[in-house]
């Protein structure tokens, strides 16, 4: 048996229209995950340098569990398993967004408390003996200059959350691999939508590597 | 008792221990209004922390510590006086420690907004002030980072004095200078210390010490080994640990 690989442009371009409507969604679960997972890893990332052993815990915890298990895990635990919990279904977009929130909220929160230790102690100690406040000194000194250096890596972290979403095509979200699912039972292109799907992703992290690059020089160009 | 002669700073038998290492040992210190103490020792002798104590950026085991009539506590456990301290000590530190994210300006007027709650405008023209003092007017709007070591640890100065503080503590101002910028920090300190500011300085530059000291306190091992007005210490130093010091620092 003969077996031909011919890469079908027309399949390809012709398979769009029906994976753009996976778009929204995707960027939907993603950034609404990633705006709940920002300040759960603030939260979190605060809590992990609290001078206090009782709140460093938890926030210790939350980090190993949420880090330490599969997002698909997360996402089929919300969707499938807390419903019994509660006694009543719970939305996939619902649950794909709280999936990346606590996932990415979770490696945040390390983000958070690496770009906070980084600052030398001696910008603390200025603040403090300026006659400011913890919270001030926090606020107005460590805060700022912590937030920029997180910069690089909260951009590395919304690429991978936006990746992630591929996965939730499991519990039936309209996400753009859903789409594509959708789209190759009904024509069999694997090759051609599969390499579309890919090139969107592409296209969406691309075009946040571009924006996060401004950002950062932005940022920099006070200093 | 008037406030000429109430000591602004009082330490009674102040001990501090880091671990099994016993930093500063049984100090008693008064420092009256007005007067310029130095404190010269070598590195590793307790000065630094000596002073970080007055300020609370150190903690202490036991004694007794007054500054300004608000009484700190062993183990930091007085976080108000803590609070009233800071805003009436001002402190340089050897890093000079500007906040790179903020204008030279912004440094300056940061505290004095936000802690002493004055108006932007009031901030900025009192900042402008202190900015001439110092001699960098015309960097206001640069961030920290293009200006040389010596402007600022100049505009370190600056930041402190907005604050109106009542005493200025200085933490080896000089030592992370270049050669060729010392003498403008000093001047700068020089002119202060004319205008009557109180002041407590740690540093090595000893003709500094010789000529602007009312007082200098050699620390040997965590206890003041001697004290007393600069010519007696420097021409004539009683004790033999102050005499080998002086002796290795002097030489060159």
């Amino acid at each position: 048996m003969e077996v031909t690989f011919q890469f079908d442009w027309s399949a390809a371009f012709g398979s769009i229209p029906h994976l753009l409507p996976g778009i929204p969604w995707t960027l939907l679960i993603s950034f609404g995950g990633l705006a709940i997972g920002f300040f759960i890893g603030i939260f979190f990332g605060l809590l992990r340098i609290s001078p206090l052993r009782w709140l460093r815990w938890p926030a210790i915890v939350y980090v190993e569990v949420f880090r330490g298990t599969p997002i698909l895990v997360q996402v089929l635990f919300i969707f499938y398993g807390l419903p019994q919990l509660l006694g009543s279904p719970i939305n996939a977009l619902v649950a794909g967004i709280a999936a990346i929130a606590v996932n990415s909220g979770a490696y945040i929160s390390e983000i958070v408390r690496g770009g906070v230790q980084s600052i030398e102690r001696g910008q603390s100690e200025a603040s403090l003996s300026l006659g400011l406040s913890r919270t001030q000194a926090f606020r107005y000194v460590i805060w700022p200059q912590a937030f920029r250096r997180m910069i690089p890596a909260l951009g590395n972290q919304g690429i991978i959350s936006i990746k992630d979403t591929s996965l939730f095509s499991v519990i039936g979200v309209g996400e753009l691999v859903r789409q594509g699912q959708i789209y190759i039972a009904t024509t069999f292109t694997a090759l051609e939508v599969y390499f579309m799907v890919a090139l969107m992703y592409l296209a969406i992290t691309w075009t946040l590597s571009i924006l996060l690059r401004q950002l950062e020089r932005r940022g920099l160009a006070g200093q | 008792m008037n406030d000429t002669t109430q000591p602004i700073v009082r330490m009674q038998q102040l001990n501090k221990h880091f671990g099994s290492l016993h930093v500063l040992n049984n100090i008693d210190l008064d420092i009256v209004p007005g007067e310029v103490v130095v404190i010269i020792g070598a590195s590793g002798s307790g000065k630094s922390t000596l002073i970080r104590c007055i300020n609370g950026l150190e903690e202490f085991q036991s004694g007794n510590l007054v500054v300004d009539s608000s009484e700190l506590l062993p183990y930091g456990k007085s976080t108000q006086a803590l609070q009233k301290i800071r805003t009436e000590v001002g402190m340089v530190f050897q890093q000079f420690n500007l906040f790179p994210h903020l204008s030279v300006l912004d440094n300056v007027t940061l505290a004095p907004m936000k802690v002493r709650g004055l108006s932007r405008d009031d901030a900025i023209s009192s900042g402008k002030r202190l900015l001439d003092r110092v001699g960098i007017a015309d960097q206001a709007d640069k961030y920290p980072s293009h200006l040389s070591g010596g402007q600022q640890q100049r505009v370190a100065l600056a930041r402190a004095l907005a604050m109106e503080p009542r005493l200025m503590l200085f933490d080896e101002p000089t030592s992370a200078l270049d050669p060729e910028m010392i003498g403008e920090v000093l001047d700068a300190m020089r002119e202060l210390a004319k205008e009557g500011m109180t002041m407590v300085i740690v540093t090595h530059e000893m003709g500094f010490a010789r000529e602007v000291a009312d007082r200098v306190i050699f620390i040997h091992k965590g206890e003041i080994a001697e004290q007393g007005p600069p010519e007696k210490l420097f021409d004539t130093p009683q004790h033999e640990r102050t005499q080998s010091f002086l002796a290795r620092v002097l030489k060159h």
